[in-house]
């Protein structure tokens, strides 16, 4: 399978590429519209965007490792991101974490098996005096506690279930 | 305390992020006056303000928007800092978020008084609602004649576009910034030339925080003077201050500069949470450590810091009880300076790192005197050494939480003479 975007998507990349007098300019915005597409960024994605950015695939490669925000492998349809760093720490992410980890029987940095969901360690994400919080997707969870994590992590299959149906 | 809110004085209108609401409620409203000014009057006004840079390192802001060279003949860039990632900091998110109006007047006059006509808005990767409203806020003001060509019946012409970053600390340097602005790795460049002089794309390019430009309008509607008289004589005007960690109320505050440090944790922050005061970490994580000690006669103001051997930072303090472990609190610095650390120079890559590696080894109680006093020899080696300040924004919390704390960390120490390996 080659990877490509659709028609309405390469519209989209070249009306932002147009903001910048460089064409490289438009890497990071072509690496989010390719994470949106296609999940994460594979070797073939990245290979694509060379194309379309017109440069060379290793300029796309070390940008892509340099940023953690963009997926190297597979992520689940939700994706926890959760504070460790100070503020947090000082009030109890790392109850959060075990929370989580008990709850979906997963480490950092790993996926379920149903893919529904992945969970990583992140440092600040600027909610410290909401702390502690974590990312889902693109939505904040913030003054979170072992039960309000229960309660999301919940809701979420539920959501889930009733869209299958 | 009896002021007038400049940065958030819309915060608490319902849909305060709409163009119409914030226009019912004095948005844009400086724009008149502004236009009635030469642009080099402008900067001379916000050099009366006294207004610096809030964004950590409290640069004077007129001063830095004079550096700008008269008749370039490149386009001139206005550049906006909204990395948002030193740690114990959230503020500028919350302006994105509830009064993104204000963050674009402030761009307008910053962009009038540089003669910048193209602005990016660079906005940490994580922020997505607050990107969402930023961009509909930029396509209501460019509707509505805030911005574009002809802005409010004058000659000057606007463009402002979002940049999403995409997670990494680094780029809340400025020139790392400009790098992943560029579509590079955000890594740092070596000064000079400065921004103003050559930033993005090779061009005169000012980079002003979130704060420090939505500071702006009042300024300009008010005058430098009025600014200027707001405040302490070296920190003027109002700040949007934040208490996080130990705190029975964590959150940000618009005040004036001055407020004792003690008053703002009882007052705002309802006092410490679970035990006694015991450090306060000043202005996000990068700035030294204080003792509840030398927090009694310390005041939120730039001179104040200072006296005191740290910084105002970004004025995100974190407050740390009695009840918590300085050690492990390092620990957890260490690991995210050595996880930001851009990798470019040897001292910062490897210093992060090794910081944290011998920390872990202190606190399982392999290690001896040896090792506390080469995490200070590390920390000298590593201050001053590179091509940004990262390095220098680990080594402090490391030098600040040893001096002050030392007995803390010798509790996990073997007695010396016992160590194996190789002696360094």
């Amino acid at each position: 399978m080659s990877v490509v975007f659709k028609k309405e998507v390469l519209d989209e990349f070249e009306i932002i590429a147009n903001r910048y007098p460089t064409r490289r300019a438009a890497l990071l915005p072509a690496l989010w519209l390719a994470q949106r597409e296609f999940g994460y960024l594979s070797l073939e994605v990245l290979d694509y965007i060379a194309q379309i950015v017109k440069i060379s695939p290793v300029q796309v490669y070390e940008v892509a490792e340099f940023y953690t925000l963009f997926h190297k492998k597979p992520v689940g349809k939700y994706h926890l991101q959760v504070c460790r760093t100070i503020s947090c720490a000082l009030n109890g992410a790392l109850d959060i974490q075990r929370a989580i980890e008990a709850h979906l029987h997963t480490k950092p940095g790993e996926i379920t098996h149903d893919k529904l969901f992945s969970y990583e360690l992140v440092e600040c994400l600027a909610s410290c005096h909401t702390a502690p919080c974590m990312r889902i997707n693109e939505d904040y969870y913030e003054n979170l506690s072992p039960e309000k994590v229960n309660e999301i992590l919940n809701q979420l299959v539920k959501e889930n279930n009733q869209n299958a149906i | 305390m009896q002021f007038e809110p400049q940065l958030t004085k819309r915060f608490n209108i319902e849909n305060s992020y709409t163009l119409n609401v914030a226009l019912q409620h004095g948005a844009y409203a400086s724009l008149p006056k502004l236009f009635s000014k030469k642009p080099e009057e402008v900067i001379e006004e916000i050099k009366i303000s006294g207004l610096k840079g809030r964004g950590g390192a409290g640069f004077p802001c007129g001063m830095k928007w004079s550096f700008i060279p008269k008749n370039s003949t490149k386009p001139i860039y206005l550049v906006v800092n909204g990395d948002e990632g030193e740690p114990g900091t959230f503020s500028d998110r919350a302006i994105l978020s509830k009064d993104p109006h204000l963050l674009l007047e402030g761009v307008i006059a910053a962009a009038y008084a540089i003669q910048a006509h193209v602005a990016y808005i660079y906005v940490r990767g994580e922020f997505f609602r607050e990107i969402q409203i930023l961009n509909q806020a930029v396509e209501e003001a460019k509707n509505s004649g805030y911005l574009g060509s002809k802005i409010q019946g004058s000659d000057f012409q606007l463009e402002v576009f979002i940049h999403q970053g995409a997670g990494a600390y680094i780029c809340g340097e400025e020139t790392g910034l400009l790098e992943s602005l560029e579509g590079k790795k955000g890594q740092p460049r070596i000064k000079p030339p400065f921004p103003a002089i050559q930033g993005l794309f090779g061009c005169p390019t000012i980079v002003n925080n979130v704060k420090t430009l939505s500071s702006v309008p009042w300024i300009i509607a008010n005058g430098g003077a009025a600014y200027a008289a707001i405040g302490t004589k070296d920190s003027t005007g109002t700040h949007i201050f934040g208490l996080s960690g130990h705190v029975q109320n964590g959150g940000y505050w618009e005040l004036p500069f001055g407020m004792p440090m003690l008053e703002f944790i009882e007052t705002y922050g309802r006092g410490v949470k679970n035990g006694k005061l015991k450090a306060v970490i000043p202005g996000g994580s990068s700035t030294p450590v204080l003792t509840a000690q030398e927090c009694e006669d310390l005041t939120l103001s730039y001179e104040s810091m200072a006296k005191h051997g740290t910084f105002l930072g970004t004025g995100g303090a974190i407050v740390i009880n009695d009840q918590t472990d300085m050690p492990q609190i390092l620990k957890n610095l260490t690991h995210f300076y050595a996880h930001e650390s851009c990798g470019q120079c040897t001292p910062c890559r490897e210093g992060t790192a090794w910081e944290n590696r011998l920390l872990q080894k202190i606190i399982q109680g392999e290690a001896t005197a040896r090792e506390l006093d080469l995490m200070v020899e590390i920390a000298g080696n590593m201050e001053g050494k590179t091509i940004c300040a990262l390095a220098a924004a680990c080594a402090m919390p490391v030098r600040s939480f040893i001096k002050k704390f030392r007995g803390e960390f010798e509790k996990y120490l073997k007695p010396s003479g016992v160590t194996v390996g190789i002696q360094l």
